[in-house]
């Protein structure tokens, strides 16, 4: 019992820790296409942004460093976005496919030419890294039964940034809800004619929008170059801003819902690992590849309207053209 | 930039000098990345031309890589011309590899080439085609959007192809997931076969006969789309799907109808792959052409014309960057993947920020002329 207990605890904290690059990149998502820009290049923005925390720790070997320089990158690539999208009216879908491939290409060549191991960058110590964060009586816990592990495994041991993550959705929620510049930004996404006659600026709103969604794929990239892993590894985001993307689609463009997809999707892949050549009763075995494959079945299923119905922004895809 | 003139520019500005200006653009950008990682860039440049033309074995592999990129390319382009966004022909060779390799383990040892090879090719567009089917019946009768369906679609193919390489058909002894060997009746000729049998010799390069079935599709698409109802409905549901309406077309239909030739088109990637090079299924095969096929068909201006020619460019970029990165290892072979998104970024989504300072030049140069005419 104590012993399986042990384990649910583990799956738990696996769960927390799978789920933070989602949390970022879906609560980017999230402002970004509140505002009615489509956020494709979520992918493209975190891996850009993983590599340059890693280069830049590896140079400056600090974490905080490197946070700001993928913080910088990553609203660079947003701002590429922006241009292509809010100034120039380009098709948005194309732009973030093209920011994806993009950062899949150089991510891979710069780090080839600088640190010569084919796109990987050196290991990285502990002192350059975000490393886990001991919370108080986390020590003591473990002698307490079932709250003991709880507290020192699934609310503490993880490192900064995951209780950044999981801050990040409240907060994005207080902006999004309870703010000015958040109902501006609703309504943007919504119809930018009627924010355009209040003599708000559409494409000021929506170049805010999408630096925010920049900057919360830096910490998505940082987090996964230097708080869970020691380093960049070419393509390490190995398609987890498009599950971000399904979880905020999944939670329908909200903060709350999309964050609680997150974390099922989390828990996916924390136990995806664990079933492996388990057989269940009535089932069998399930393939590995079944479990993985389940947010992006889930999302298609969502889409298709046979669980409730997802409604995107009205005005989501759509370049504003301000009337002459 | 608000006040931009769209004028409507003559058609060799539109599909010729505009993809050239692109291009440019990209080789531009590129070339100051390869500035970074301080290599000179024409001499990239100039190693990477010689590694495309230097011979006929480097010509032919630029072939074969642009085999791949007609097929996605068109494939691409066929669902553009409806209006969609075909992001999943990645997914859609993938699986339909899966229906080739599926119907060739089956009769590989009974039926002769001249039959298998075009069961294999049937079995491969039926699969690609199917694959795409599902998203673009979501799209037309349930209201998901195509581009989030097919994205999610190239990660279920994935997984399959995962389970199914691993769990299904992988052959004793095999380490990685694949399939087994098919037997030789199944082999699609290579070029070079066909040419020694024809008394030419020439070495021996992957590059096999599905170049005919690419040019063979590149007609059909062309005619299709152009010079057919169907294709007519295509294009006026790619326009305006409520202008079709009152033309009695049923843009639902029609969806269904672009997207399962769209990833018919596709296939041909598991054809030249699959049947032609590999002879067997293994992981990967695709090798992101599926996206590769995007660049294509925005620079090819989603003519099969332009299609061919841009394919071709990208093969040389392929078969050049690999000589590149041969000579100067510090030049990663990814270099071609970042000059596709560079591509696509200034062919694709920035195409507005071209065309109003070339309009106002050619408008000016134009009044020049018509005022010299005048005098």
């Amino acid at each position: 019992m104590d012993d399986l207990w042990l384990q649910a605890v583990s799956i738990l904290s696996a769960t927390l820790r799978m789920a933070t690059p989602l949390v970022f990149c879906a609560m980017a998502g999230m402002f970004s296409e509140r505002s009615g820009t489509i956020d494709i290049g979520l992918e493209g923005k975190m891996l850009a942004a993983a590599f340059a925390a890693a280069c830049v720790a590896v140079v400056t070997g600090s974490p905080w460093i490197a946070l700001l320089g993928a913080v910088i990158v990553g609203i660079l690539m947003a701002l590429l976005h922006g241009v292509a999208c809010i100034t120039y009216r380009g098709n948005q879908v194309v732009s973030g496919v093209a920011i994806n491939i993009m950062a899949a290409g150089l991510t891979v060549v710069l780090g080839n030419a600088w640190f010569g191991r084919g796109g990987q960058t050196p290991d990285l110590l502990p002192d350059a890294r975000f490393m886990p964060l001991k919370i108080p009586g986390a020590d003591g816990a473990y002698s307490i039964p079932i709250v003991g592990p709880l507290y020192a495994n699934v609310i503490g041991g993880h490192n900064l940034l995951v209780y950044v993550a999981f801050i990040a959705v409240p907060v994005g929620w207080w902006v999004l809800y309870h703010t000015r510049f958040g109902l501006r930004l609703r309504a943007v996404g919504e119809d930018p004619k009627v924010v355009d006659t209040a003599g708000i600026s559409v494409a000021w709103l929506r170049y805010r929008a999408v630096i925010i969604a920049g900057t919360l794929c830096g910490f998505a990239g940082t987090y996964l170059a230097i708080a869970q892993n020691a380093g960049f590894s070419p393509q390490m985001t190995a398609g987890r801003g498009f599950i971000a993307l399904a979880a905020m689609v999944f939670g329908k463009w909200r903060p709350w819902p999309a964050m609680f997809a997150c974390l099922l999707f989390g828990f996916l892949d924390a136990i995806a690992i664990r079933l492996q050549g388990v057989t269940f009763p009535g089932i069998g075995q399930v393939p590995v590849e079944a479990i993985q494959a389940l947010p992006y079945i889930l999302t298609v299923v969502l889409l298709a309207g046979f669980v409730g119905r997802a409604m995107a922004p009205h005005a989501l895809g759509q370049p504003y053209v301000k009337e002459r | 930039m608000s006040g931009a003139p769209q004028v409507a520019l003559p058609r060799w500005v539109d599909i010729g000098l505009l993809p050239i200006i692109n291009l440019i653009q990209a080789l531009l950008v590129a070339g100051l990345v390869v500035l970074v990682i301080g290599v000179n860039p024409l001499d990239a440049m100039r190693i990477m031309a010689w590694g495309v033309v230097q011979d006929s074995v480097s010509i032919s592999y630029t072939l074969y890589y642009a085999t791949d990129f007609i097929f996605t390319g068109l494939a691409v382009a066929v669902a553009f011309h409806a209006g969609l966004f075909n992001i999943g022909g990645e997914g859609q060779a993938y699986i339909a590899g899966l229906g080739a390799t599926l119907a060739i383990l089956a009769l590989d040892s009974y039926l002769p080439g001249i039959l298998l090879i075009p069961i294999g090719l049937v079995a491969a567009v039926i699969f690609g085609a199917g694959w795409a089917l599902v998203p673009a019946y979501l799209q037309a009768y349930r209201g998901s959007h195509i581009v989030i369906t097919t994205i999610m679609f190239n990660f279920i193919a994935a997984s399959l192809m995962v389970y199914v390489g691993s769990d299904i058909l992988r052959p004793p002894g095999e380490m990685l997931p694949s399939s087994r060997e098919f037997g030789p009746a199944a082999y699609l000729p290579h070029v070079h076969d066909v040419m020694a049998w024809l008394g030419f010799e020439m070495p021996s390069t992957p590059l096999n006969l599905s170049i005919l079935w690419a040019a063979a599709c590149c007609v059909f698409v062309w005619v299709f789309i152009w010079r057919t109802r169907w294709g007519y409905a295509i294009r006026a549901v790619g326009l305006s799907p409520k202008a079709a309406i009152y033309a009695g077309i049923s843009p639902k239909r029609v969806v269904m109808m672009a997207m399962c030739l769209s990833g018919a088109l596709a296939a041909g990637v598991a054809l030249n792959q699959i049947m032609g090079y590999h002879h067997r299924m293994l992981l990967d095969f695709v090798a992101g052409a599926g996206f590769t096929g995007i660049a294509v068909a925005l620079m090819g201006r989603n003519h099969p014309i332009g299609i061919v020619l841009s394919a071709i460019l990208f093969g040389a970029l392929y078969q050049g960057g690999a000589e590149l990165s041969f000579e100067i290892p510090t030049v990663n072979r990814d270099m071609v993947v970042a000059m596709q998104g560079l591509v696509i970024m200034f062919s694709g989504a920035l195409a507005y920020m071209n065309r109003p300072w070339i309009a106002r030049l050619y408008l000016m140069l134009d009044r020049r002329a018509v005022l010299a005419e005048a005098t």
